[in-house]
């Protein structure tokens, strides 16, 4: 038990799936953030209100419940739908739940992003003859990208932190391994889960920089 | 024939008037400049013509087509808009060139989008291509930025931004072309070499409006002028007329307001 590589292989392991958990998250979030962002902003009035209120909801509740909620939820209120048993149905639900709220997040800074693009870049666009399939793409899109990478990039950060939370409901990932160990008096193991994080966040911080810097070019 | 006719155009903002009885014509190859103290309605009109905002009232007539009715809906259509609104081009007080692209993608890209719907675009697409990309190297070099091709536009003045605007608008070949205050956001010393290419394209009779308050610029490249205030045209004519021998009292003060500074 005691066994250094075993410990750290073990530790390893189960970070895979803070990894996979993030990735999964990061993949479903974003394109869902979007048609969030684009409910938040419909000019059909129940639907935005309905839209907003739902962000509301899931910004103003703790992550924590929602992950119980979404798990024990279905069985709770005696629905017909049933996450799947075991490890599978544990990671599943995690990933739901992940994906609802950062996906609401997402939303609002895309939202803020776009409302902060300068009226007259639409009308430029519109003058010159251009649809609005065609301004949304061509003209605004990128500018949008370039406003949002720092905020985004800073939710990015968070959820790779976030992704621990998991262990809620008994999805065995890095910080709950160590607790094990620490349970049973070995804290070290706790200690080194932060070099994982610590060096995930890192690459992160690489990457984020490198688009940044990719996308200073132009000026908004 | 006239190639514009404005008729009674009206426009309110909620129980503001902003526009009344607006009526005027204008003919191929000739430059109306449009003066009045600020809230007078000028951007209002220019928007109205170029379909940013929908007149309550009135007719616009291009070409003899009537492309806006406001008592016919007919004339209103989403779908027959964009094509319409062709028809003019607008040139704005603060630019709004598109940050991301070059100078020259600037003037290219709305020609660029507009040929994909040519029936031949698939097959003939390179040379149609390489046909936009020199028409917009000879509207840039028209506008003196033939050196300027390939920056953005955050590395150059406001004088060549404003510039690369016209070119832009001008790669559209526009009916009329709509100048909203082109030099108001601009330092006193690049003033004079956007007035130029402007004054460039009177002497080729480029049919346009022109919304200013250089008094003494209007004066020399306007066949027309037409002074307006409070949402109505109070005056119009030639320049002689209005600047030299103005009919109405609002006109006269208004430009011994604007002759003094
Ligand atoms: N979108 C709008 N909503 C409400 N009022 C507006 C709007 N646009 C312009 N106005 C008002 O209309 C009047 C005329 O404005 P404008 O056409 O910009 O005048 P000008 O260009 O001559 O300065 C002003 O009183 C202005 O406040
Ligand atoms: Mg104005």
């Amino acid at each position: 038990m005691n066994n250094i590589p075993v410990i750290i292989s073990r530790l390893s392991e189960s970070f895979l799936l803070n990894c996979k958990i993030f990735g999964i998250t990061l993949l479903f979030s974003l394109p869902l953030g979007l048609v969030i962002t684009f409910g938040s902003m419909s000019r059909f009035r129940p639907l935005r209100w309905l839209v907003r209120t739902f962000v509301w909801v899931i910004r103003g509740t703790p992550l924590m419940l929602q992950l119980i909620v979404i798990y024990f939820g279905p069985g709770l209120m005696n629905m017909a739908f049933s996450w799947p048993g075991g490890t599978a149905g544990r990671f599943v639900a995690a990933n739901v739940a992940f994906i609802i709220n950062y996906a609401c997040y997402f939303s609002e800074i895309f939202r803020g992003g776009i409302e902060s693009i300068p009226q007259g870049q639409y009308e430029a666009g519109q003058v010159l003859g251009m649809t609005k399939k065609q301004i949304f793409f061509k003209v605004i899109l990128l500018q949008v990208i370039k406003r949002i990478v720092p905020p985004v990039g800073n939710e990015v950060i968070t959820l790779v932190k976030d992704t621990s939370l998991a262990r809620i409901i008994a999805n065995k990932e890095i910080i709950m391994m160590a607790g094990e160990y620490s349970n049973n008096g070995l804290i070290w193991p706790l200690f080194a889960t932060g070099i994982y994080f610590l060096v995930f966040v890192g690459v992160l911080t690489i990457l984020l920089d490198w688009l940044e810097k990719k996308l200073g070019y132009f000026r908004v | 024939m006239p190639i514009l006719e404005v008729i009674e155009i009206g426009k309110s903002f909620g129980t503001l008037q902003v526009l009344q009885d607006i009526s005027f014509s204008l003919e191929k190859g000739e430059t109306l400049a449009i003066i009045g103290s600020s809230g007078s309605g000028k951007t209002t009109l220019l928007r109205c013509l170029n379909f940013l905002e929908r007149p309550d009232r009135g007719k616009i007539i291009v070409n003899n087509e009537v492309i806006f009715d406001a008592a016919n809906p007919d004339t209103q259509r989403e779908s027959e808009v964009r094509k319409k609104r062709l028809h003019f081009g607008l040139v704005f007080q603060n630019f709004n060139l598109f940050p991301q692209y070059t100078v020259l993608k600037n003037v290219t890209l709305a020609l660029e989008l507009l040929a994909r719907e040519r029936p031949n675009y698939k097959q003939e697409k390179k040379d149609i291509l390489n046909e936009i990309q020199e028409r917009a190297k000879t509207l840039l070099s028209q506008v003196g930025l033939s050196d300027k091709l390939e920056f953005y536009p955050h590395m150059i003045s406001g004088g060549q931004q404003q510039r690369v605007a016209i070119a832009r608008a001008l790669a559209l070949e526009p009916d009329i072309l709509c100048f909203d205050e082109p030099t108001s956001a601009l330092d006193p010393e690049l003033t004079g070499e956007v007035l130029k290419v402007i004054r460039n394209l009177a002497e080729r009779h480029t049919t346009m409006i022109i919304v200013t308050h250089e008094m003494d610029f209007a004066r020399e490249v306007a066949d027309r002028v037409i002074f307006m205030d409070d949402g109505v045209i109070v005056e119009q004519g030639s320049p002689e007329e209005v600047f030299g021998n103005p009919r109405e009292e609002r006109t006269k003060q208004f430009l011994t307001r604007y002759t003094k500074v």
